[in-house]
């Protein structure tokens, strides 16, 4: 139950890596647009808990259907 | 206010003194080498003063952004388009959308007039222009639920303003493409190493776009990292191919580049999203912001020399043979992505207004994110400055002026007044495994091997110069195809848009045919620019970059106005200047970029000029050099013309919409009771989230009052 001081010096820098290493990866989530169905699913949760939701697939290809339709949303600059 | 207290005022004294010792060591070093090191203090330093104090200003004062007032993102939240999105993952959404191979062209193009000018109107430029029109137009779209410029034009300005903004921004695009894919064409010509690893990038796209759409849909981090890995090793074998029997096959003229680019860019447009487009624009991001963070690393760890003088000759003389004209006003049409960029007020209306979290973020975002452009801007000045003058001038004349074999293009560099010997040419190429570097315009090959240099000093040494090289012509070669690809596609939405209005079926812009046609149309518009860049015996960059930067900043131009008018609109007349004076200062330099372009008697400068002088000497029966044959000759005449039209058209199209945006100034300001604003109606915002990128003490007792704060982070 008594951590030795070098073990807890060890420890922090450890610990540190670890939550550097979750925030970036909470990042690459974020950014690269892989969260984003779970951002959809707990939004329709929170506001119609009842309602139907989609599946990841389905979910995924809507996505793609929308910048088919219009090619104005996610557009590169030169 | 609150009051400053001494430890931040030392700290900005601090930097302030920084950013002033790399200015004062950039302007008064004259002959001797400077340190990369001083230019990067200078930006650096002066963008920390600008972002702490103008954009805060802009913010506050001007704007007057609120913290209490609900942006479109909360609502309309619908967990889709409209979300609130953290600033961070925000900053590097909006930030990968605006930089793209502009930044990096543009100063490699300019460094013919040396290192200062470029320097100097970098950092100027994205601090009072660029950057302002960015964070301005993300405001207004912000306040219109994220509405587009050309949406903003026709409510806020009038039909008529709305219909010649549309027009210019399509004309402007395919421009851009044709500029774009010229670049592509020069890096990839007689390179079978290049074009294999490129060639290999549709497989590996259409690869990731089925493993997306039918094994693991959704798992966008796995799926790049295997493209990505997949992209490296395209890149390694480019190498085993151009030594192998198969480098005939991937050794291909600039015409035939065309044919195969064309083709590319008309399928790519009509394939669905998932196939090409959505994978590869993954990949391109990835390896844009890697190359971009491996470069900014490479320039802090190796703090090259700069080679390049600080200003040459052709500043003054306007002989240069990468463009003609002097320095004002051509520097400043040259360098637009980095210091002005008409075409981020499309981005900055549109997709990222509609998912930014609280009014106080538009600083962060808007400003924040030109700012680390125009960063990229700078580092790419910094490669192409390290590099020899001779071997610069070597591989951005024009090949008509440098003939075919080292030893012409060294007496033609000696011409300019610097030196190279033909060893030493020769030398570079093979450092590179590349057959020649003569003439390699376009400024991706240029700033490649000034990126090979800086890498390889870092990771691999000399060995590893070739690999680099080839890297970044990948890095540049990939993202300005996914640009092709979807601007073919905005393009051609547009013009179906415009043309729905005329003819009834092209308004569902998912009928086929009409996608078919408006593809065509918009692809054989660049394809056309394209194939007469290649072909045009005076150089088709040096022709054609003028006419894309006038274009893209025209397009500024029309952002800036629309800015201006709603300032006015709104009740700031008092605050107008904040986008008047860019707006004027942008106006001077393309209005005069555009006259000498249109009737400057100097035919190296004017295209009616060149004309004439071309029309002349056929009428006589005479050849005039850089062409070759009488056929050249009729080339020239043909695409001076349509240049000088072209440029015409541009400048008639946005004094239309000047010219429209006074008219409703005027009246606002003597009516301003009868002015319509079609801002959204004010909604009290529930949100807590902080503005900038580090939470304050404040924001922290806000966010812990608030519970458990969405968006806070992790």
């Amino acid at each position: 139950m008594t951590t030795t001081a070098p073990a807890n010096a060890a420890r922090s820098p450890l610990r540190a890596l670890r939550r550097a290493g979750r925030t970036l990866w909470w990042y690459l989530r974020e950014v690269s647009g892989e969260a984003d169905y779970e951002r959809y699913v707990a939004h329709v949760r929170r506001h119609s808990p009842d309602a139907p939701v989609k599946s990841r697939r389905e979910f995924e290809r809507c996505r793609t259907d929308e910048q088919e339709a219009d090619p104005r949303k996610g557009f590169r600059c030169c | 206010m609150r009051r400053a207290n001494p430890k931040s005022i030392v700290i900005w004294a601090l930097v302030a003194l920084v950013g002033a010792a790399g200015w004062t060591i950039l302007a008064v070093s004259r002959g001797e080498e400077v340190s990369a090191a001083w230019m990067v203090a200078a930006a650096l330093g002066s963008y920390a003063i600008a972002y702490r104090f103008y954009s805060r200003f802009i913010a506050d004062r001007v704007l007057k952004v609120d913290k209490d007032r609900a942006t479109p993102a909360e609502r309309l939240n619908n967990g889709v388009d409209y979300h609130p999105t953290d600033r961070r993952v925000l900053l590097g959404h909006h930030f990968a959308a605006i930089a793209g191979a502009g930044p990096l062209v543009g100063p490699v193009l300019a460094a013919q007039m040396g290192y200062l000018p470029g320097t100097i109107w970098i950092i100027v430029g994205v601090i009072f222009a660029g950057a302002v029109q960015d964070m301005v137009t993300l405001f207004f779209s912000m306040r219109r639920d994220g509405k587009s410029l050309g949406q903003m034009a026709r409510e806020e300005i009038g039909p008529v303003g709305g219909v010649a903004a549309l027009v210019a921004v399509l004309l402007i695009m395919i421009i851009l493409l044709a500029v774009l894919a010229l670049v592509v064409v020069n890096a990839l010509a007689s390179s079978p190493w290049g074009t294999f690893s490129i060639a290999m990038t549709i497989p590996i796209a259409l690869l990731m776009g089925f493993y997306l759409r039918v094994l693991r849909p959704g798992r966008v981090i796995e799926v790049s990292v295997i493209g990505v890995a997949l992209l490296l090793l395209a890149i390694v074998s480019g190498s085993w191919v151009a030594e192998s029997s198969w480098a005939g096959t991937f050794t291909l003229s600039p015409g035939t580049l065309v044919i195969w680019l064309v083709v590319y860019g008309f399928l790519a447009s009509i394939l669905p999203v998932w196939m090409l487009l959505a994978p590869r624009d993954y990949l391109s991001t990835f390896m844009k912001i890697g190359t971009i963070a491996l470069m900014a690393l490479g320039v802090f760890l190796t703090l090259p020399t700069l080679k390049a003088d600080a200003i040459t000759e052709f500043a003054t003389s306007g002989t240069g043979p990468v463009f003609a004209g002097s320095l004002f006003p051509f520097v400043f049409i040259t360098i637009a992505c980095g210091a002005l960029s008409g075409f981020h007020a499309l981005v900055s209306s549109g997709t990222t207004p509609k998912m930014i979290q609280k009014e106080t973020q538009v600083r962060m975002i808007g400003y924040g994110a030109m700012l680390m452009e125009s960063f990229v801007a700078i580092m790419a000045l910094v490669a192409a400055s390290i590099i020899d003058p001779g071997l610069y001038f070597a591989m951005n004349a024009p090949a008509g002026v440098m003939g075919e074999t080292v030893q012409s293009a060294s007496q033609a560099v000696a011409n300019l007044g610097y030196t190279i010997s033909p060893d030493d040419l020769a030398a570079a190429a093979k450092a590179v495994e590349e057959e020649s570097l003569v003439s390699r315009t376009g400024g991706a090959p240029t700033l490649a091997v000034g990126i090979a240099e800086i890498f390889s000093s870092v990771i691999g040494g000399a060995g590893m110069k070739a690999f680099w090289y080839h890297f970044a012509i990948m890095f540049e070669a990939l993202f300005i195809l996914t640009t092709v690809d979807a601007g073919t596609r905005v393009g051609r939405f547009m013009l179906q848009d415009m043309l729905g209005n005329v003819v009834k079926p092209f308004k569902d812009v998912s009928w086929k045919p009409g996608v078919w046609f408006a593809s065509a149309v918009v692809v054989g518009g660049w394809g056309y620019f394209l194939w007469v860049g290649v072909h045009d015996p005076l150089g088709g960059i040096n022709q054609l970059f003028p006419l894309f930067g006038i274009a893209n900043q025209l397009l500024a131009a029309i952002a800036l106005t629309v800015c201006t008018t709603l300032l006015i609109k709104s009740g700031r007349l008092k605050w107008a200047w904040v986008t008047g004076v860019p707006l004027a200062w942008d106006l001077i330099v393309t209005l005069t970029a555009s006259w000498q372009k249109i009737f400057s008697s100097d035919p190296k400068v004017g295209f009616f000029a060149q004309r004439g002088v071309y029309q002349d000497a056929i009428e006589r029966g005479e050849v005039r050099p850089p062409a070759k044959t009488m056929e050249d000759m009729h080339t020239v005449v043909t695409n001076s013309t349509v240049d000088g039209v072209i440029q015409a058209v541009f400048v008639i199209l946005v004094l239309i919409v000047l010219a429209d945006a006074i008219r409703v100034c005027v009246r606002a300001v003597r009516r301003p009771a009868a002015t319509a604003l079609a801002e959204v109606p004010y909604v009290k915002s529930e949100l807590v989230a902080p503005a900038g990128l580090i939470t304050t003490r404040e924001e922290k007792t806000e966010l812990a009052a608030a519970g458990a704060a969405p968006g806070a982070g992790s």
